[in-house]
């Protein structure tokens, strides 16, 4: 099907799709690597000029600039880590013969229809508050204090609150996965005398692979920039003890008003995920050849 | 009318010729059929003459004038595809209707057009249905009546049975060609079975690593097979194909002869153990090990009472024996 | 799964999973509740699951103070905007990587998928620069264009997955039957692929509905879509649990039920056709 006059078709039907992406890409990337080598402050807009790697320097030596990107990688990792494990025991406990199964489906996948606003709000408010919360009222039904999840547990406040977002996208994937496994297999390794743990361990988790390595690709795409959770509910604090890459950069520029500080910052996080990109890239792009 | 003529056409995908250079010319009303083993380039040669595929050289000629560069729906041919591409959200009445509404044809003279192809496919009572409710024979037949309300220079057929059962196969086998008798157009077929071709063929082209090995009617293939590809190709079961000293014995490299042709009895040349044997009734498949020669296959006809190994003596019948040189080529 | 399971083992399984889908599912649920309570039953101590004085007030004055309609139509025009635009921009790029494919088709769907990991933030500035010299600042067209270049990506990813499942055959036989490219496309591709289409629809409505980055960078009030609307809701201290409940739940049902009707097209097509 591939004649010089549908291969030139073809071109020009990708054309616009490439070039629109491309300028969505180039222009602010460019205009960012502009801006890190220029000395830029919204407050004083008269002083400008060249200023090399200044920028740059100040930013890694920021002290919360090694704090950040830890945070960045601990939300990332965080969060998949929790998402893949509770994702898969429950789309192992959906898969069994249960009782009302798609209305239970409808249950799970609801978090991932709540906008990240309203998801943060709500569990912030609703359920982490120290003295309206739920938890706060469940810890003090067994007469303990109530637990200052943003003050005390900034970082896993965050990862919890994504992880309840990203849950259902993780769960229903690796449900379907799970679903297209034949059970003929299962069966024969059951004659063959493989235990439960074994038939997960050798079939089951294999088979799932595939699912677990989309999963991944596609949550961390999300999670390197994951911003307004942290917005709307810590800000970063106390201190700067959740602070992430993405919210540093956005302090430089909006807080310190620091444009040429904030457009390193971004520079930089781009470097970060483009590395990212690359060992998942290879990842996928292997499984997705098949 | 639907002559078409290829010029040294010469196909290639990268650095791989599929098809070297052939020179073809198929004659109006012919039924040709291009037959080969899988991966000869037969079907490739197909979508070069539909305008499907460009030609890396040469030149396509439809009714004398030159259709190398036209699109496919420029070259008024018409094809039936292996997995029929049936649109599966339009009824059939639609389906058959599609290429007279891509022409621009009114609604009126569509709907006679697609009566009348319905009628000669018995397709009349399927009309408002859509392909997924018709069986394999029935979908076979809409891609057919999808084809012939075009009234094309030409019909293309790219391996149209082969997704069908056996008994389907051979009474759809028997409507093609009694609609190419009907219509008189063109028919290109193309088909990895022989069977298909030696049936309906009015010329087959033997193809082969993108090279034609002999056009022919079926029965000049049969009985002079221009080489050892074609003889042992067409005919079925295989033309039994013997080298060595056997072979020097007639002058030849090689030498065959159709199983059909090997006469049991006394005073032949050749003796050998009964192996394996098949009765089908009307005829008896022996597979005998011939000394010094090897497995033969011998077609006795009716009942024969051989058992595993039971010593016989064979005879290749007189003027059966097919020669050919070192480079393959039949001997005169 | 075809293996006979005793009812004990069933109704064991069916327990458990209901209470993992409830916990999972109860944040939405006391939500909901707490949209209904009074100010003063939604902060009570200990809470309550339900309240004797349950009342719509709180939608009342949500609705009154804060022009939700307005919020509500932006957040239609723009998650329906971006991705119609989205679909007729992919829709051509999809059917050349699926139909014609070449050496590069694979590289470059792995690059658009690419560009999505740029953080956002770091390109806000010059975007938000950008987007002022343009006049497009809290503009539809604007945040149109925006959200459909965020998501075209995912776009074509799903199309060119729905589009590779339709036999080549099935275009060429139109080709032979005397279509050009745009009728192949129109009257064949795109009826075939519908259900893919209406699924990549979904879920792109879906993300572009649900973006919060964007949408209150680039907009103040004009064009400003549920999310923003949501935002300013977003500090309450204490006393204002019912009312944030409301408005939290009035801008994620229409998203929560359109949801829920396609959930299964959804998952599958989030898996850009990797798992089956």
């Amino acid at each position: 099907m591939s004649t010089q006059s549908s291969r030139l078709a073809a071109r020009v039907m990708v054309a616009p799709s490439v070039l629109l992406l491309f300028i969505w890409m180039v222009v602010p990337l460019a205009m960012t690597l502009y801006y890190s080598f220029r000395l830029y402050r919204l407050i004083s807009p008269d002083r400008t000029g060249w200023v090399g790697f200044t920028n740059y320097l100040w930013f890694i030596n920021a002290p919360e600039f090694w704090l950040a990107m830890g945070n960045t990688l601990a939300l990332v990792g965080g969060v998949l880590a929790i998402t893949v494990t509770l994702g898969i025991l429950i789309a192992l406990l959906i898969d069994q013969p249960v009782k009302g199964q798609g209305v239970l489906r409808i249950l799970v996948i609801a978090p991932f229809f709540v906008m990240p606003p309203v998801a943060a709000s709500i569990l912030e408010n609703l359920f982490m508050h120290p003295q309206n919360g739920l938890f706060a009222a469940v810890s003090m039904s067994f007469g303990a204090q109530p637990i200052l999840f943003l003050q005390d547990y900034p970082m896993w406040s965050v990862i919890a609150i994504v992880s309840w977002e990203w849950l259902p996208f993780a769960t229903l994937i690796l449900l379907t996965s799970l679903q297209s496994l034949s059970s003929e297999q299962l069966e024969a390794a059951e004659m063959d005398g493989a235990s439960a743990l074994n038939r997960f361990r050798f079939i089951i988790l294999p088979h799932m692979m595939r699912a677990i390595t989309v999963v991944i690709l596609i949550q961390t795409i999300f999670l390197l920039g994951i911003f307004g959770e942290i917005f709307t509910t810590t800000q970063g604090g106390p201190g700067s003890a959740s602070t992430t890459l993405p919210y540093m950069i956005f302090k430089q520029a909006i807080a310190a008003k620091d444009i040429g500080r904030a457009a390193a910052g971004g520079i930089i996080a781009v470097i970060l995920a483009n590395i990212v990109a690359y060992f998942l890239m290879r990842g996928i792009g292997r499984h997705l050849d098949t | 009318m639907g002559k078409i003529t290829l010029k040294h056409v010469n196909k290639s995908f990268g650095d791989v010729a599929v098809i070297p250079d052939i020179n073809l010319t198929i004659e109006n009303g012919e039924f040709v059929v291009f037959v080969g083993p899988s991966g000869c380039g037969k079907s490739t040669l197909l979508r070069l003459i539909a305008g499907l595929e460009d030609v890396s050289a040469g030149r396509i000629e439809i009714d004398g004038t030159d259709a190398t560069h036209l699109p496919p729906a420029k070259r008024g041919l018409a094809m039936v595809f292996q997995s029929y591409a049936l649109y599966p959200h339009m009824s059939v009445r639609k389906n058959i209707a599609f290429p007279l509404k891509m022409a621009g044809m009114s609604e009126a003279e569509q709907e006679k057009k697609v009566q009348n192809a319905a009628r000669i496919l018995n397709l009349t009572n399927y009309l408002d249905r859509r392909p997924g409710q018709l069986s394999g024979g029935q979908r076979q037949r809409v891609a057919i009546g999808r084809a012939i309300v075009r009234e094309p220079a030409a019909f293309l057929f790219d391996e149209p049975l082969s997704n069908l059962d056996a008994a389907l196969r051979v009474s759809m086998r028997q409507e093609i060609t009694e609609l190419h008798q009907s219509l008189k157009t063109t028919m290109i077929y193309v088909t990895h079975d022989q069977v298909e071709a030696m049936t309906m063929a009015d010329k087959i082209v033997v193809l082969n690593a993108g090279n034609i090995e002999q056009v022919g009617s079926p029965l000049e293939l049969y009985h002079h097979p221009a080489n050892v590809f074609v003889a042992g190709f067409i005919g079925s079961p295989k033309m039994n194909l013997i080298g060595g000293a056997e072979a020097a014995k007639h002058n030849a490299a090689t030498i065959g002869v159709r199983p059909e042709h090997i006469d049991i009895g006394e005073g032949g040349p050749w003796t050998g153990t009964v192996g394996l044997s098949e009765h089908l009734g009307s005829d008896t498949f022996l597979k005998v090990e011939v000394d010094n020669i090897g497995t033969l296959n011998v077609r006795a006809s009716g009942e024969v009472t051989l058992r595993h190994g039971d010593r016989i003596t064979l005879a290749p019948q007189a003027g059966r024996l097919h020669r050919f040189g070192a480079d393959g080529k039949a001997l005169a | 799964m075809a293996r006979a399971t005793s009812p004990r083992r069933k109704a064991l399984t069916t327990l458990a999973a209901w209470s993992v889908a409830l916990v999972i599912f109860f944040p939405v649920l006391w939500m909901i509740l707490t949209s209904f309570k009074t100010e003063p039953s939604a902060v009570a101590m200990p809470p309550q699951l339900f309240t004797a004085d349950w009342t719509l007030e709180n939608y009342a004055e949500v609705w009154q103070r804060s022009d939700y309609p307005r919020f509500f139509w932006n957040s239609v025009v723009l998650s329906l905007g971006s991705t119609l635009l989205g679909l007729a921009v992919a829709i051509p790029a999809a059917w050349a990587m699926a139909f014609v494919p070449g050496k590069k088709t694979k590289d470059l769907l792995m690059w658009m998928l690419s560009t999505k990991m740029m953080p956002a933030v770091a390109v806000m500035i010059p975007l938000y620069l950008v987007f002022l010299k343009l006049g497009l600042i809290d503009t539809r067209i604007g945040l149109v264009l925006a959200l459909m270049l965020m998501n075209l990506p995912i776009i074509v990813w799903m199309l060119y997955t729905y589009f590779k499942e339709i036999p080549a055959e099935i275009l060429e036989a139109a080709r032979m039957d005397g279509a050009g490219l745009f009728k192949e496309i129109v009257y064949v591709l795109t009826p075939m692929a519908l259900p893919g289409i209406a699924s990549t629809l979904l879920l792109n409505v879906i993300l572009a509905w649900n973006e919060a980055f964007w949408t209150i960078i680039l907009t103040t009030t004009k064009a400003a879509p549920l999310s923003a609307f949501i935002a300013s809701f977003s500090a309450p201290q204490g006393l204002f649990y019912a009312k944030l409940s409301a408005a939290s739940t009035m801008a994620i049902a229409p998203i929560l039920i359109l949801g829920w009707f396609s959930q299964k097209q959804l998952v599958r097509g989030l898996t850009f056709g990797a798992v089956k």
